[in-house]
């Protein structure tokens, strides 16, 4: 159980990366880069976990000396989201205004560049 | 802010906010006069310039050392976020912001019709690649690699109704975001192993560590991220594609200096944080060769080209091969050539690429075939275009022929007898496509090329000017003419070598720059180093080069009146060459195939000789 979730966090990586060698719709292999993505958040989120630990906030309840996940990670991964979602809405446009332009989102028929 | 020299330090924070600041200005006031506009951008540019150049001089004393918020070490550790700016990392931010002010000059009139977001995108780019140059944060070097990335996306496809732009574009995007993604997992890696995310306290924390298979999956993670931005063979397939269909003035800040950041951050966090971990000879030996199979097909790939500003491109890959494998030597004088080398390649490369701007904004075209011998009665853009062919093959006094002689030395003393001859045959080969090219269309040499027979790429483009260009205005000649300054600056100005050479002592130093950041501990002197200046073996390396890509210029003009025997040999090449173009297929999901199989081939070469 304590390596699960490193598990989850390889495959969602690498099966991203075949979504994407296998895409035949841009809007499929944005996606599928999206599911790369999730596999850091994974990774991140799991490297500051603990068991029986509670959320990083210190008010005026929880005494100091209480164990609590890492909050560097969680930053991290919000950080993280924000540029994946940057960068996730740049590409959309991108495969909107491809599909405006050359009536196809199938990388097998893009052949402006080639050689 | 403490010992920290104070009013310096807080400079490497302004280099990133002040075009940070003058983007928002460019966005807010969406409707700002064309004039303003450039003036503004240009300032900033300007501006960032002469912050990165007083860090710079203030970099020779030591390094300037930046904890964000106060949040300074105490005793030795620290909780805080750093900027750290040593001669490399202030020197290499000045190159940006040279680059990207004579990209913006050159601009002046380009893209009538937009409005700011130009402006906005190209400071804000500058912003992402400054904070990438100075970060001393391995997950801030992260976050700023992918501004500087999902800018330079938008930008390559800022000709939005131009599908090549859109797909090269797409291209960029995806490989760059992926290469980032793969960083990341890399540095959650570094963290889950050590707790330590800054680059100071990594090289602390690994220091006397045993090389296990997390720390070598974690290094091997983070360099290919990283070195997916430098277009190391075989994830340098978007590069090409993203560099033909740019816009010229941004394709300068792309080949210039965006793809050396890559380099420069692979080689940054392998001196600081996983030296102490990784044996430097088993490294050194495999990005050598991995370096000299992208040299090869830059260069190969290059020649094969017909589309100019694609042929560029190639010719960057092909020096980015010879940069990464003087860089792998990891000695200060392989590392202090690179960079010679380099700056003299920004300047050359970035020269050129704006004279194939004024070529596609006059004539609406960047095809050599197309345009043979129209470009007649431009003399002196063709002049221009013909010497930065032959600075690119390495003439002297260009910076370009001393950084390789100093490369070829270090890599030849470091037992590496063949690397000399690739170099000169590399720089002939690609400063010879762009000869070519030059000699045909504007002084129409030779006989007319035959139409599309050898099926690359042809060079059809949407011009980035509204109407043709008439006359080249004086600000892109002003652009043109300072990037042949830089490409200049390092052969002939003693200074910069000598000052490479000592910042490369520096640069080299991964527990001096941990022990200065963390605990004020000066920086250790550095020495002048023999032969950092020219040597009449050099010269002669160089001239052989320049020698070399003449003739093959010439007999790729003349190819039909070389003698048979040449002939058969050349066609005895050509399957070789179609199976390689047949790689570079333009398609997604094959690029992101070779990027996979490339991590694995570099994860075999950096781990198998550690077992």
């Amino acid at each position: 159980m304590r390596y699960y979730a490193f598990f989850v966090a390889g495959w969602l990586l690498l099966i991203g990366c075949l979504g994407i060698v296998r895409s035949r719709n841009l809007v499929h292999a944005v996606a599928a880069l999206s599911v790369c993505q999730s596999g850091t958040y994974v990774l991140l989120l799991a490297v500051g976990f603990q068991w029986k630990a509670v959320a990083p906030v210190f008010g005026n309840t929880l005494p100091t000396n209480t164990p609590v996940v890492d909050p560097v990670v969680q930053a991290m991964t919000l950080t993280d989201v924000v540029v994946g979602a940057t960068v996730t809405a740049l590409l959309l446009a991108m495969a909107v205004q491809i599909a405006k332009r050359q009536r196809t989102v199938d990388p097998d028929e893009l052949s402006a560049l080639e050689g | 802010m403490g010992t920290f020299e104070a009013g310096t330090s807080q400079l490497l924070a302004l280099a990133v906010a002040v075009p940070i600041l003058g983007a928002c200005l460019m966005v807010a006031v969406t409707r700002l006069a064309r004039l303003v506009a450039d003036s503004v951008a240009t300032a900033v540019a300007v501006a960032v310039a002469v912050i990165d150049g007083w860090v710079l001089v203030h970099t020779g004393a030591g390094r300037v050392v930046l904890w964000h918020g106060g949040w300074l070490p105490v005793r030795g550790f620290s909780v805080g976020v750093s900027f750290v700016g040593d001669q490399f990392g202030a020197g290499l931010a000045l190159l940006v912001a040279v680059l990207m002010a004579a990209a913006l000059l050159y601009s002046w009139r380009y893209f009538e019709a937009v409005e700011a977001h130009y402006h906005a995108l190209m400071l804000l780019f500058l912003a992402g690649m400054q904070g990438f140059a100075l970060s001393g944060d391995l997950f801030d070097m992260f976050v700023f690699f992918e501004l500087m990335g999902a800018v330079a996306y938008a930008l390559t496809a800022f000709k939005i109704e131009d599908a090549s732009a859109l797909q090269g574009g797409l291209s960029f995007a995806i490989m760059n975001s992926l290469g980032a993604y793969f960083a990341l997992f890399g540095v959650g890696l570094v963290y889950a192993r050590t707790g330590q995310l800054g680059l100071p306290e990594l090289n602390r924390a690994l220091v006397g560590h045993r090389p296990d298979a997390l720390l070598v999956a974690a290094f091997v993670l983070v360099s290919c991220g990283f070195l997916v931005k430098a277009a190391m063979v075989p994830f340098h397939f978007w590069l090409a594609d993203a560099h033909a269909v740019a816009p010229s003035s941004v394709c300068v800040l792309f080949s210039g200096v965006m793809v050396e950041l890559g380099l420069y951050g692979f080689v940054r966090v392998y001196l600081v944080v996983f030296r102490p971990v990784l044996p430097g000879p088993d490294i050194t030996r495999a990005f050598v060769v991995l370096g000299a199979i992208t040299a090869v097909v830059g260069a190969v790939m290059c020649f094969g080209q017909r589309h100019i500003k694609r042929l560029l491109a190639y010719s960057t890959i092909g020096h980015v091969g010879l940069f990464l494998m003087a860089l792998s030597v990891l000695s200060p004088d392989g590392v202090g050539g690179a960079a010679v080398y380099a700056v003299g390649h920004a300047g050359a490369k970035g020269a050129l690429f704006l004279l194939g701007g004024i070529l596609l904004n006059r004539y609406g075209s960047v095809d050599e075939l197309e345009l043979f011998g129209r470009g007649r009665r431009h003399r002196w853009t063709g002049v221009a275009f013909v010497v930065g062919a032959l600075a690119l093959a390495g003439l002297p006094p260009f910076g370009t022929a001393l950084g390789k002689s100093m490369a070829e030395e270090s890599l030849a003393s470091a037992g590496y007898g063949w690397a000399p001859a690739l170099f000169v045959a590399v720089s002939a080969v690609t400063g010879a496509a762009v000869l070519r090219a030059g000699l045909r269309v504007f002084f129409g040499v030779g006989p007319p090329p035959l139409g599309s027979g050898s099926g690359a790429t042809p060079g059809t483009e949407e011009p980035d000017v509204e109407g043709r260009l008439t006359r080249v205005p004086l600000t892109m000649a002003a652009a043109i003419a300072a990037l042949f300054g830089v490409a200049l600056v390092g052969g002939v100005w003693r200074l910069v070598p000598d000052a490479v050479d000592r910042g490369a002592q520096r640069f080299a130093d991964g527990t001096g720059y941990a022990a200065q950041a963390l605990a004020h501990v000066p920086a250790g002197p550095t020495r002048a180093l023999p032969g950092g200046w020219w040597g009449v073996e050099g010269v002669a390396l160089s001239l052989a080069s320049v020698a070399l890509a003449v003739v093959l210029a010439l007999g790729a003009i003349y190819l039909s009146r070389l003698p048979d025997a040449v002939r058969a040999w050349g066609r005895r090449l050509q399957p070789g060459y179609r199976v390689l173009r047949r790689l570079h297929s333009g398609h997604i999901g094959d690029y992101v195939a070779w990027f996979m199989a490339g991590l694995a081939g570099v994860a075999a070469l950096v781990g198998f000789p550690l077992r």
